[in-house]
């Protein structure tokens, strides 16, 4: 029936890629490494592919229906009464997830060749870019939450390599670090949430928590929100949310694609994923539900707020994708799953667009990264100056371009969710603003005016890299049309109903009339932006004079990394160091330790004075001796003491 | 059972004491004692790789036991035998042995035949800590692994050896000495040291509760030490910093945690349940104490130890959680522990072979001179940090879970925090060792990377983590076998203490 | 049957010179300061001891004690010319005998 699916291949293929290039890649010609390293993404995508053909429009040779599981004969972990298997499934959910991961991996893969073409570490590059692929594909496809764990903790390792790719910079290797272990405090919720679910469900198979929360209604709130909670703490981390984000602003100093590939279009998004595999716990604790719309939503507003100011290149994209990522938060929050997803889908292709235009642009400024040292790369770089332009209307949430629908669909899920779901949509509104602004700015400063740094003549890029761009900018225009409705029926079958605006409160036209505000919101920050940048170039230099104290606040984003190192940071190290290293264990148990071999010592100093070493008094010792014992024979102690009633009797008798 | 299965166990004994005495015999010429030494201990290993094999995994129980009146009075049986619990411990002392005489084969320049007889003798020591079933036998042999251990420390320190040496001498003997005393007041009360008797005995209540208890405080003092369990860490640091790595190795660990679940627990159960609530505490502060401290170290022996303490600290916390998935990932992680740490110490002996300290501060962008010690470096940090499908995961979830869902949801909470910290403090070290600009000492000396024979030791390594963290299905069922819960205690009425199975022992 | 011996001189006489013998023995070994003195004090120990075991063998009329007689008088055979020998050799290293100055025994 189905033995032509072999999910197995999706992720195992471009492991094997990461084999070869990892194990050989230096001693292989650039030409095999290139081939391997696209064959890996390119062979997972088609299985994909196929498996969405047969899927969708029913053209393939498969019978079955999703959802699709493949199971290993082997379990992996089978102790006592706990047994995890390996486990894959294929559905609605994965399969949307999975296009766009293999997708766009595929594309950014072969932007890449182009990118890193000169790089050193060419064939390491390519080793990670598969593995991240193999740990992504198992995350998106696992069957139980362990595995999903593997994806999880592998997307983080192949992020941590990649981010430090550029190892002998402190700075990257620093930010790979703080990537890493800012991931594991998320991880270890996620590990609570597993040891929740184990102890209270005695299973991590999502398939198997979702029907045992169906059968028994008294699964709400208490234990539920707390997994779910725990869950949640697990997705901000990987998903770069308040109060976890701050690795990701840094994880920029990865080469271009990886950003693009890693921290915009997919690992990034696992949390919104994951929460959307889960969504069965959140909808059973309204609770959890209301603090991941408030995390999101928080976060949206909290890093558009800081990339108004960025002047990085990346950072403002980076600042954006946690901004976005904060939609799709808040779009969970409300229950709006596929919508949720909806705007992943769109987000993975207009945000992928936007590092990789940027990395074309920085390219082809030789590694200028700096916006203030750009302008006027319309006419030098055509063809990144037209994709860009598509990824920013989409962005910005412009008609008939991909993110208008997800947005809108996220705004009006929000809008219907009561009056707390009206401060929600508000918030998102703001935050459209500001994301129009920002990223108009980014588009004015850096492809109009005049060039700022003449001396660097910018040449556009490769075709190797700007088709990949281009057949972005088509999915940024087009992504959308597929439209909510179609969409969220699609993916009902997992993420549950979505709201239908025909049957809603408001019914149609208030659908539209949220549509119209959102456009004219985007509208006002494109204005703006072109006022300030474009007619006045000197007007925020102004603005950023007369409120000297926002505008550093801003530029320093909040303080937040100082504050968590003068928090956490600084107080965990100086704990460490004194309260731990010097009293506990170097005084007080070094010092018990020093006191009883010191005790020893003295002992033996005073014993010693009787090994004098002279012979004489070593004689008069043993003539005192053995007087004593002859005493001790002779004399009838026993009865001599009897005379003063103390009687001795030997223990025991 | 065929003649080779009733005396594989004494040819694992016999085959490196007869290398001992054959690298005694011969001159200390050349590589000579290094070559006898490797081939013993290689023979050795091919030796115990026929245990898994053969193990009876339907029976059970003690297998290849040789049960022998050795001594007449006192009643000393040259008893030996293997279960689950010992089976891989010992393939793991098998597999540490050859890679021992190899992380030696050019750190030990002088008087290289004291030093293979010592380690050889170390080696039995160690095989028969795992295999005797006899407390005597066993005692001997535990003071044995002390012995050459500690001379060895003393001979070749790296710095100050005779004083880590008198720690550790200090730090391990003392408390062999109540052990001693509490063997011979059993052996006194009996008249047995036989491990299965005296366990039968014990259950039966054939002991006055009372000194009973000290009994098994004396047994439980002396393992926590070698474990090592917190606060009795101080010899660690110390003796890691100067043994040689073949014998750092295998000095922590092992040795006292099985010690612990065949002896403490085995023998005493009521007494290790009583004892359990503060091992357990003390497992979680050593946990995080050990993960805090080994953040702050500025030389990488200290670390490497202060870690040890801290994932030694989670396998007691396995064993005393008393649940069926928690000592199987408990012994799991003993094995991970046993393999991983060894990679971890031949990786850098490597460093402190090639630019002579151990000082962090002088390493630095390692990575661009010594690109595959830096790919091994990271694969092994990764698997001792628990990344999953490397081996150190898979003891670590099952301790984890298990604590969560069956003994303590706060602690096991602590614990897992520990998780952070140990990721904080092992990528901390790879990166200041081997990212950033080269440091000045890395870049005045020619780049000399991992060696073939080097190679050829921690690649097996490296797959092996990877195997027993995606098909830890093939050591599991053997461990299954050899995990013992303490039996419940229901007091029913005065006088009389019945003992029930636990629900998870029974569920096998 | 009492013996002519003990009839002429009674037992204890022999015991009393058996523990005055030892007793200076003892004496010697410890005031004496010239090595070979203190030697020759304790073969004076030794002959105290014998006398005492030869007394007693005669006394109970069994042979043991006059067989272990036997055996002292060999150890004390060859103590002499094993302790004369060291002698000679301390006396060669350090060309004094006084036993205060030898002490390097001590720890």
């Amino acid at each position: 029936m189905n033995g032509y699916l072999h999910l197995w291949l999706i992720p195992l293929l471009p492991l094997a890629g990461f084999l070869i290039n990892g194990l050989l890649g230096r001693r292989l010609p650039k030409p095999v490494v290139t081939a391997v390293a696209l064959l890996a993404p390119l062979a997972s995508f088609a299985i994909v592919a196929v498996a969405a053909l047969n899927f969708f429009w029913h053209i393939g040779p498969f019978a079955s229906v999703l959802p699709y599981t493949e199971t290993c004969p082997i379990a992996w972990i089978s102790v006592g009464t706990l047994h995890i298997d390996f486990s894959f499934v294929l559905d609605q959910l994965s399969l949307v997830m999975l296009l766009v991961v293999t997708g766009v991996g595929l594309l950014i893969h072969r932007y890449s060749v182009g990118y890193m073409a000169h790089d050193e570490g060419y064939a390491r590059y390519f080793s990670y870019l598969n593995l991240f692929l193999f740990f992504m594909t198992t995350l998106v496809l696992a069957g139980n939450a362990l595995v999903m764990f593997i994806g999880w903790e592998g997307v983080g390792l192949a992020s941590y390599l990649l981010i430090g790719f550029w190892f002998q910079k402190t700075t990257a290797a620093e930010a790979g670090k703080k990537a890493f272990i800012v991931n594991r405090i998320g991880d270890f919720g996620f590990l609570i949430g597993m040891f929740l679910l184990l102890a209270n469900f005695g299973t991590l198979t999502f398939s198997e928590i979702a029907t045992k929360l169906g059968q028994d209604p008294g699964w709400t709130g208490g234990v539920v929100t707390v997994i779910a909670l725990s869950l949640l703490l697990g997705a901000t981390g990987k998903s770069a949310q308040l109060p976890l984000y701050i690795w990701l602003p840094d994880a920029m100093e990865g080469p271009t694609p990886v950003s693009a590939l890693i921290h915009a279009a997919t690992m990034v998004t696992a949390g919104v994923y994951m929460i959307a595999r889960n969504h069965v716990l959140f909808d059973h604790s309204p609770f959890a539900l209301s603090v991941v719309a408030i995390v999101g939503a928080a976060t949206a507003l909290f890093a558009a707020t800081i990339g108004l100011v960025q002047n990085d290149i990346k950072r403002v994209l980076a600042y954006s994708t946690i901004s976005q990522l904060g939609y799709m938060f808040l779009a969970c929050g409300v229950a709006a799953y596929s919508a949720a997803i909806f705007h992943l889908m769109t987000h993975a292709f207009f945000k992928a667009l936007l590092f990789l235009a940027a990395g074309s642009v920085i390219h082809g400024l030789g590694g200028e990264q700096d916006l203030r040292k750009m302008g006027g790369l319309r006419k030098k770089l055509p063809v990144t100056f037209w994709t860009m332009t598509a990824a920013v209307f989409a962005i910005a949430g412009f008609f008939p371009f991909a993110g208008f629908f997800s947005k809108d669909a996220i705004l009006y899920a929000a809008f219907q969710q009561g009056t707390a779901g009206k401060a929600l949509w508000f918030v998102g509104v703001v935050t459209a603003l500001l994301t129009a602004f920002y990223m108009f700015r980014l588009w004015y400063l850096a492809f109009f005016g005049e060039s700022r740094s003449p001396e660097v003549h910018a040449h556009e890029s490769p075709w190797s890299m700007l088709g990949p761009l281009v057949i972005l900018a088509l999915l940024s225009i087009g992504g959308g049309w597929i439209g909510m409705d179609r969409f969220g029926s699609f993916l009902s079958a997992v993420t549950g109903p979505t709201i239908d605006p025909a049957t809603a409160a408001g019914g149609k036209s208030l659908d539209l009339i949220l549509s119209a505000v959102a456009v004219a919101v985007a509208l006002v920050g494109w204005y703006i932006a072109h006022s300030f940048y474009k007619q006045k170039p000197e007007r925020p230099a102004k603005l950023a004079a007369a409120m000297p104290g926002p505008y550093k606040v801003l530029a320093n984003k909040y303080y937040v990394d100082e504050i968590y190192g003068a928090t956490v940071v600084k107080p965990l190290m100086l704990t460490s160091t004194y309260v731990l290293g010097w009293v506990v264990d170097k005084a007080i148990l070094g010092g018990s330790a020093w006191l009883l071999g010191g005790l020893a010592t003295f002992a033996g100093a005073l014993l010693q004075r009787w090994q004098s070493g002279n012979i004489r008094s070593y004689a008069a010792w043993l003539a005192v001796g053995a007087a004593a014992v002859l005493l001790f024979a002779l004399v009838p102690w026993a009865t001599f003491l009897a005379n003063f009633g103390i009687h001795l009797t030997m223990a025991g008798n | 059972m065929g003649t080779i299965d009733n005396s594989i166990l004494t040819l694992i004994l016999l085959v490196p004491l007869a290398g001992a005495i054959l690298v005694a015999l011969f001159p200390d010429r050349a590589k000579l004692p290094n070559w006898i030494a490797l081939l013993t201990s290689l023979a050795t290993f091919v030796l115990t790789l026929h245990l898994p094999f053969h193990y009876d995994l339907a029976r059970g129980g003690f297998q290849f036991v040789v049960n022998k009146p050795w001594i007449e009075n006192p009643a000393i049986a040259y008893h030996v035998g293997i279960d689950g619990l010992s089976l891989w411990l010992v393939l793991l002392a098998g597999l540490l042995a050859p890679i021992g005489v190899v992380a030696s084969w050019n750190a030990i320049h002088s008087r290289r035949k004291v030093f293979f007889v010592l380690f050889l003798i170390q080696q039995t020591a160690m095989f028969g800590v795992f295999l005797s079933l006899d407390l005597m036998l066993y005692y001997g042999f535990w003071e044995l692994s002390l012995v050459p251990m500690a001379i060895l420390i003393a001979m070749y320190g790296r710095k100050d050896g005779p004083k880590a040496a008198l720690k550790f001498f200090l730090f391990t003997f003392i408390p062999s000495a109540p052990l001693l005393v509490a063997i011979l007041w059993l052996y006194a009360r009996t008249g047995s040291f036989d491990f299965t008797t005296l366990q039968t005995l014990i259950a039966y209540g054939q002991f006055p509760a009372g000194p009973l208890c000290w009994v098994a405080l004396a047994f439980l003092f002396a393992f926590a030490v070698k474990v090592p369990v917190f606060p009795l860490h101080g010899w660690l640091s110390d003796t890691y910093s100067e043994a040689p790595v073949a014998l750092a190795m295998v000095v922590a660990g092992k040795l006292g945690l099985y010690s612990m679940l065949r002896f403490h627990i085995g023998l005493f159960p009521v007494q290790a349940r009583a004892a359990a609530p503060y091992l357990i505490a003390l497992a979680v502060i050593g946990i995080l104490y050990g993960a805090c401290l080994a953040l702050v170290q500025r030389d990488f022996w200290k670390l490497i130890a202060f870690a040890a303490v801290s994932h030694l600290s989670l396998v007691v916390l396995g064993i005393y959680g008393f649940t069926f998935i928690g000592t199987s990932g408990a012994i799991y992680q003993i094995l991970s522990h046993g393999v991983v740490d060894g990679a971890l110490f031949l990786l850098l002996g490597v460093l402190y072979d090639r630019y002579a300290t151990s000082q962090i501060n002088a390493y630095g962008g390692l990575a661009g001179r010594l690109p595959r010690t830096a790919t091994l470096f990271v694969l092994t940090t990764l698997a001792m940090i628990g990344l999953p499908i490397l081996s150190g995961f898979v003891g670590e979830f099952l301790i984890l879970s298990s604590t969560f869902g069956g003994v303590s949801r706060g602690w096991a909470v602590a614990a897992s925090l520990g998780v952070i910290l140990g990721a904080a403090y092992m990528l901390w070290l790879v990166q200041r060792v081997f990212y950033g600009p080269q440091s000045d000492l890395v870049s005045s000396k020619p780049p000399d990377d991992l060696h073939l024979g080097e190679l050829a030791l921690l690649w097996p390594l490296a797959v092996l983590t990877l195997v027993m963290g995606v098909a830890p299905s093939i050591w599991l069922p053997t461990i299954e076998q050899g995990v013992h819960l303490p039996p419940l205690i229901t007091h029913s009425g005065p006088g009389f203490v019945t003992l029930t199975s636990t629900p998870m022992g029974g569920l096998r | 049957m009492n013996s002519l011996l003990s009839q002429q001189v009674p037992l204890v006489c022999y015991l009393l010179l058996s523990a005055v013998l030892f007793a200076l023995g003892i004496v010697g070994f410890l005031i004496k300061r010239n090595l070979i003195t203190v030697f020759m004090s304790i073969e004076l120990m030794l002959n105290g001891v014998n006398l005492s075991f030869v007394t007693f063998a005669h006394q109970w009329h069994q042979v043991r004690g006059q067989i272990f007689v036997f055996f002292v008088m060999m150890v004390a055979a060859a103590e002499a010319a094993v302790g004369l020998a060291i002698i000679i050799a301390v006396f060669r290293a350090r060309a004094t005998l006084a036993v205060d100055r030898i002490d390097l025994m001590k720890l």
